[in-house]
């Protein structure tokens, strides 16, 4: 009970990180990956959740976000490689 | 420990909200708002409201990002400053904001099992579902079966916005040859979404079905396998996945979905009942009722599966419009 | 016993997952940032998704670990290497490379 109390706060404070990373970012890649990480340990958090709630049926809803975070990720390397690289620099000289 | 994962979950959307409202570059706000969706989900599943969690967790931060996304590919990626005068609105926000917070001073506390909304509606169907349906997930007895009228107007809107989406951008013709556009460079990525893509069709069908004793149901179910054809789109483009899933057969499939739902309720009118009373479509009431639900969940998630494919072959097809690859 | 074990796991995973965020904010170049977010996710699925296996019976719930584990190990992996090849293309330079190209314009 109190390790799974404790890595659910470890696994906030990544999720913290990992948002702080998505907002403040070099360039447009680095907030990609923040959110990225965000999505997996979210899943993680959610099966830590279930088990300290005392309801493993949340373990569904982990499998869907993992799933997303995938399906966003492509979305987002798709939107990349289909606009122009211009872009790209114009957010890097900002 | 529930009190505190909140605040810090709470906190963290606040923050995403407001950097969403400052900041100008529009691909980061969509990033942003995936990240928002994925902790509202984690705020609903702390709240214990497992079926929302999954619906707000597939469509918030799976298909919005995508849809949003396509719509980046087509306008631009900064936002217009605007130039006008933001105090007189800031004002009658935060003077209608204290008047809200100042309502709410009144209210009962938050969760409390002996509420006054708690009183009327609940303590009947916790107490008689079991008894009267007998299926072990208590929202979707209520969602299907009591409040089945309600669901039914929720498909037909899904439907209507396909309808409307579909008016205003047209469904893209299916290609005679097969352009391969999509990741043509990223050959791991292919092999990876060629293996997962029919393990999530078959999640797709088993969230469907599970959705009597677990969390799930048709709309979840419908999300997840639009979401397996929108990876395989992107993953090998367009034209091919017009291929698998041509988009004459999406738009049948809408209607279909909502023709069975309905359906259901007026062969419980002609077996001299009221409209969608499932206890009269088989000789015992609560086998009547299973057969009444899955049914209409099926109805359900195909109108969902279709509506949400061709939102997204809408989107794209415009893009590919724009810039054939 | 099994306690202890998947405590330590748990708190194993915890630790791992922990440094790759610290690694996000302190590492140089947006490849080796990659890599920390990347690698550090992998192993701390593995470790405490086993901690949580280890903590319930031989039930529909130990199968359900299993997919998600395994699911986990095949697009994580997959994405991050996406996410590489893409910024790649995009032309992203890394830090030896930008150091060379400053090098050659300053002579």
């Amino acid at each position: 009970m109190l390790i799974l109390a404790a890595t659910c706060i470890a696994m906030l404070s990544v999720m913290a990180l990992a948002l702080a990373r998505a907002l403040k970012a070099d360039t447009a890649y680095d907030r990609i990956l923040g959110v990225n990480m965000f999505g997996t340990k979210t899943a993680l958090f959610i099966a830590l959740l279930g088990f300290l709630n005392g309801r493993p049926d949340f373990l569904d809803i982990a499998i869907v976000y993992a799933l997303i975070n995938f399906i966003g990720m492509i979305a987002v390397l798709r939107f990349f490689e289909y606009t122009a690289v211009d872009d790209d620099q114009n957010q890097k000289e900002q | 420990m529930t009190e505190i994962i909140d605040l810090v979950l709470l906190a963290m959307l606040a923050i995403t909200a407001l950097s969403v409202i400052f900041i100008k570059d529009l691909f980061t706000v969509v990033m942003l708002f995936g990240i928002y969706s994925f902790l509202s989900a984690l705020i609903f599943v702390n709240l214990d409201a497992v079926d929302v969690a999954f619906t707000e967790a597939s469509v918030g931060a799976g298909i919005s990002t995508v849809l949003m996304l396509g719509t980046l590919a087509l306008t631009g990626r900064k936002e217009k400053s605007s130039s006008r005068q933001t105090i007189l609105p800031l004002l009658v926000v935060c003077v209608t904001g204290a008047a809200l917070i100042y309502g709410t001073l009144d209210m009962p506390p938050f969760g409390d099992p002996n509420n006054p909304a708690q009183q009327h509606v609940a303590p009947r169907y916790i107490n008689d579902s079991p008894r009267e349906i007998g299926l072990p997930n208590m929202v979707t007895s209520v969602l299907a079966s009591y409040r089945g009228f309600d669901t039914l107007g929720e498909t037909a809107v899904v439907f209507a916005a396909a309808i409307g989406v579909l008016s205003l951008l047209g469904l893209p013709k299916q290609d005679r040859t097969l352009i391969q556009s999509g990741l043509k460079s990223h050959l791991v990525l292919r092999v990876v979404a060629k293996m997962i893509i029919p393990l999530i069709v078959l999640f797709a069908l088993y969230v469907q079905f599970h959705g009597d004793y677990g969390p799930g149901g048709g709309f979840q179910a419908g999300v997840i396998a639009a979401a397996a054809l929108i990876l395989y789109a992107l993953v090998f483009g367009l034209s091919v996945a017009t291929h698998v899933v041509p988009p004459k057969v999406l738009k049948i499939l809408a209607a279909l979905g909502v023709l069975i739902y309905a359906g259901t309720g007026v062969v419980s009118l002609f077996l001299s009942a009221n409209f969608l009373d499932y206890s009269v479509l088989a000789s015992n009431p609560v086998a009547g009722q299973h057969i009444g639900i899955i049914a209409i969940e099926l109805g359900v998630g195909i109108t969902v599966f279709a509506a949400m494919l061709s939102i997204f072959y809408a989107f794209a097809g415009q893009a590919e419009r724009k810039n054939i690859q | 016993m099994l306690e202890i074990i998947s405590s330590a796991l748990l708190i194993l995973g915890a630790f791992f997952s922990l440094t790759g965020a610290v690694g996000l904010f302190k590492f140089p170049d947006f490849f080796t940032r990659v890599h920390a977010a990347s690698v550090t996710d992998s192993i701390a699925t593995i470790l405490i998704i086993l901690g949580l296996m280890l903590r319930s019976d031989f039930d529909l719930v130990l199968v359900k670990l299993l997919f998600i584990l395994v699911f986990m190990l095949i697009t994580g992996p997959a994405a991050a290497h996406a996410l590489a090849k893409s910024a790649r293309h995009g032309g992203l330079l890394t830090l030896a490379e930008t150091r060379g190209n400053k090098k050659e314009s300053e002579d």
